[in-house]
């Protein structure tokens, strides 16, 4: 026993170092299995505020260029109003129009920390429980999707960026609607990858991709971005398409949280199909 | 003694901060993020117990990883970084060891001996974090490719940083 203990004390400063290193690696790897869930939650609420307090000098400068980006979505919001609609058909037929039902809420809230450097990017934003914030909403900006909401503090929510290994995104081609998953492989924030496409679609430079709404995480027709390069690897039946992203992810200020109200509905649907 | 611990404290809370708040927004083609923090446990002197050098990592580590929202990953780094101090300090001590009060800087040791140092240091520190952070050798040259982009870059800030404070060393 003393000779044990002997030892370790001899070589207190390797058993210390491998003590340190245990820890942080089971940390390190808690936090890639259940997407940071503790860590971030006692730790949030302070580094939040520091953010948030940082955010509010240095948002001044985006200022000029965040006015023009909800200008232009004001004005693309008022060609949808009613007002800018003329009746064209006769009264009578008013008693066939469809009733709508509400599915989607947007909540509007601040970016007040975000990386695009890292292999793995996370958002802060100034929204959390006590604004209706849950882990699974998805994150949009007025230029495209932004991601999805992971961990969720009473203020604050840490986001899943779009620039985040895990995150995979249904997507489609707007013009035929072909649908595949957009992901982000690393590299440029500029570009994502869009896989999937079967070879027989006809691709151009420039063409649109959207959401799909198929996880009822984001609506249907969320902006993605446009395709740029793209090429069928040899011996392969999918295309491998490179598109430039919509969303301008180094210089997010504002964005929108959207609620499914119809999530619950679909997930238990879909969960009684499995059985 | 007390305002030696008392600026080793300032330095550490400005160099997370800086590292944080205004580092961490730099991002040049997507490669380059700087790791400037590092200093900390670069400037550590040179008769600091190993021991303590590893607590201060530590503590460092969780510090960034609070700010950055990255669990494990700076104090993984940071403690491999703490350890590795002991034996380059070793393998690069002078003949007659290191004089005491001595600290390890442009200033006291020589150009040479410093860029020695800390490259060897940035390049540890930054081979442990960009491969954890990946999780995986599936990138392995795209991640490699990064880490030397991204020391070169801390390189230089710390070698400037070393200008900066020249002066007041030198009184």
């Amino acid at each position: 026993m003393n000779n044990l203990l002997n030892f370790i004390w001899r070589h207190h400063f390797t058993f210390l170092f491998l003590l340190l290193e245990v820890v942080s690696f089971f940390i390190l790897v808690q936090s890639n299995k259940f997407q940071n869930a503790n860590f971030l939650s006692s730790t949030n609420e302070i580094s939040g505020s520091i953010y948030a307090g940082l955010n509010n000098l240095t948002e001044y400068i985006e200022l000029k260029k965040t006015n023009e980006d909800l200008a232009r979505e004001n004005a693309r919001l008022n060609t949808y109003s009613k007002n800018s609609f003329i009746k064209i058909s006769g009264d009578f037929l008013l008693l066939s129009d469809t009733v709508y039902k509400q599915q989607y809420k947007y909540l509007n809230a601040k970016v007040i920390n975000s990386s695009t450097t890292k292999r793995n990017n996370f958002l802060v934003i100034d929204r959390g429980r006590v604004q209706g914030i849950e882990p699974g909403m998805g994150v949009i900006c007025s230029n495209g999707v932004v991601g999805i909401i992971n961990k969720v503090s009473e203020n604050f929510s840490s986001v899943i960026s779009l620039l985040h290994k895990e995150t995979k995104i249904s997507a489609k081609l707007k013009k035929n609607d072909y649908f595949g998953i957009a992901s982000w492989e690393g590299g440029n924030y500029e570009y994502a990858t869009l896989s999937d496409i079967p070879r027989h679609v006809e691709l151009i430079k420039g063409d649109t991709i959207v959401t799909r709404s198929g996880s009822g995480i984001f609506p249907e027709g969320i902006l993605l971005g446009w395709v740029d390069e793209f090429e069928v690897p040899p011996g392969e039946n999918y295309f491998n398409i490179r598109f430039r992203l919509s969303t301008e992810f180094n210089r997010l200020t504002y964005v929108y949280v959207v609620k499914n109200i119809l999530k619950n509905e679909q997930e238990i649907l879909e969960n009684d199909f499995k059985e | 003694m007390f305002s030696q611990v008392a600026n080793s404290i300032l330095r550490f809370v400005f160099l997370i901060l800086l590292q944080a708040l205004v580092l961490n927004n730099i991002g040049l083609g997507g490669y380059i993020n700087p790791y400037l923090y590092i200093l900390f446990i670069l400037w550590l002197p040179f008769e600091m117990q190993p021991w303590i050098t590893l607590l201060l990592g530590f503590m460092l580590g969780f510090f960034m990883d609070v700010f950055t929202g990255t669990p494990g990953l700076h104090i993984s780094a940071c403690v491999f970084l703490s350890y590795s101090r002991a034996f380059i300090l070793k393998l690069l001590s002078p003949r007659e060891g290191y004089e005491f009060g001595l600290r390890p800087n442009i200033q006291e040791m020589g150009l040479a001996w410093f860029v020695t140092y800390s490259g060897i240091m940035i390049f540890i520190h930054h081979f442990v974090f960009f491969y954890f952070e990946a999780f995986s050798f599936n990138e392995f040259f795209h991640t490699l490719l990064r880490i030397i982009v991204s020391s070169i870059f801390t390189f230089i800030l710390v070698t400037l940083s070393q200008f900066l404070t020249y002066k007041e060393k030198s009184r």
